[in-house]
């Protein structure tokens, strides 16, 4: 009988390519993943059956907290950078560079103008200590959210079309600050308006149920 | 690049004594790694999809003096609905210009956001009520749902609101002020729900 020479090679399989290839993917998703911003309050959306997603980019986003104080964010440094540079010329906010790329990087903001320039020169954690985030004025008498809605659509350089208005209130706002906010819009000519809302299934025994169990989409 | 393999040594190995230990594999076992990377690949995508929040679509109607401009409801396609505090829905039939309506210990009723026999069922009861009467075309009339928010009422309400006008398909509706008659109205009705 002639000398079988046995391959001494294990059976199992070389993994490092597909284990380089797993972590390629989840460095990626990582990556690309954006965290959420952190904000200076904690909103709890109401639920709808609505599914139409958040728009990531061309937003003008109002979060209202449950004590009805508004802040305002809105995406894209280079448009954030514009607003606020704006705000400094026209209202003389004498904001040096430190406090300019402040507000570029940071989240929303939610002061009087008045008070601009020491809330950008404050730290998220110093903020909630001085007491200055006490929200966009609203009122009749000093509506700055009207000077915030107008900036907003300078920054976008003349692109309004796609430029979204989303409100994010909590569920105890009460009424009377989101009717405040609504007819500011409605005073700026404003008629479109997104509401930013969890997903629910809709209650069955309903006409969207039933749409959607028979996969009719009106709309 | 990373094996490292020497179980294909041939017989070199030997040379020293025959050790049991170099025939061991040096090679590390990858299987664990991989499933843990395509765990959290797996838990990433799904986070991302999920967490987007989602938007309703708010169209508000442009403010016009012109009253040719301005639509008018008729009084028997018209319900009501009252947001008030703690939850609480108020609803009545029609647009409440008779004042004498109120005389009525019908008229106006109280209700709360329950899926069943809440608000909901009183939409749909009267959503199908209109659908039946013909308008002077011949066409079947439209349901208009007029919402009014009391002061103590919560964002929360008049989303829920909304959305049981895209629950139910109601193709019509509007929010307007609060009058100081609904206003009362409520009053009247929380004090002596409160008495019971």
């Amino acid at each position: 009988m002639p000398k079988v020479k046995m391959p001494r090679k294990s059976t199992s399989v070389d993994m490092t390519a597909m284990c380089d290839v797993a972590f390629l993917l989840l460095t990626f998703f990582m990556l690309a993943t954006k965290f959420k911003p952190d904000e200076p309050v904690t909103v709890v959306t109401p639920s709808s059956i609505n599914t139409t997603l958040l728009p990531d980019s061309d937003v003008l986003l109002f979060t209202v907290d449950k004590d009805g104080r508004v802040f305002f964010s809105m995406d894209g440094q280079p448009k954030r950078r514009k607003l606020i540079e704006d705000l400094n010329t026209q209202f003389k906010l004498g904001l040096d560079d430190k406090e300019v790329q402040n507000f570029v990087v940071g989240a929303s903001v939610g002061t009087p103008i008045k008070n601009l320039k020491q809330y950008l020169s404050e730290t998220p954690e110093q903020r909630k200590h001085s007491g200055l985030d006490t929200g966009i004025p609203t009122d009749s008498a000093n509506n700055e959210l009207a000077t915030w809605i107008e900036y907003g659509m300078a920054a976008q350089g003349g692109n309004f079309n796609k430029l979204k208005y989303c409100i994010k209130a909590d569920n105890a706002t009460p009424y009377p600050k989101i009717k405040e906010i609504l007819d500011t819009f409605k005073k700026k000519h404003i008629q479109k308006l997104n509401l930013v809302t969890n997903l629910e299934a809709p209650p069955p025994g309903t006409a969207a149920y039933e749409e959607m169990q028979t996969g009719g989409k009106k709309d | 690049m990373a094996e490292m393999d020497t179980s294909s040594g041939g017989g070199k190995g030997k040379k020293h004594g025959g050790t049991k230990s170099k025939k061991h594999s040096t090679r590390v076992d990858m299987t664990p790694m991989v499933d843990l990377g395509f765990l959290l690949i797996t838990f990433f995508m799904l986070t991302t999809t999920m967490s987007k929040p989602k938007t309703m679509d708010l169209i508000m109607p442009k403010d016009t003096e012109n009253e040719k401009e301005q639509n008018k409801v008729k009084e028997s396609t018209a319900l009501t609905i009252l947001l008030g505090k703690d939850n609480r829905v108020y609803y009545y039939e029609g647009l409440a210009q008779d004042p004498n309506a109120s005389a009525n210990p019908d008229f106006f009723h109280a209700t709360t956001f329950a899926n069943k026999g809440g608000i909901r069922d009183e939409i749909i009861k009267k959503r199908d009520e209109v659908a039946k009467t013909r308008n002077a075309k011949g066409e079947p009339e439209d349901v208009v749902v007029i919402i009014k928010a009391d002061d103590d009422a919560t964002y929360k309400n008049f989303v829920d609101i909304l959305d049981e006008m895209a629950i139910n398909r109601i193709q019509r509706y509007a929010t307007v002020d609060i009058s100081d008659q609904d206003k009362q109205w409520i009053k009247q009705t929380e004090s002596a729900n409160g008495a019971q």
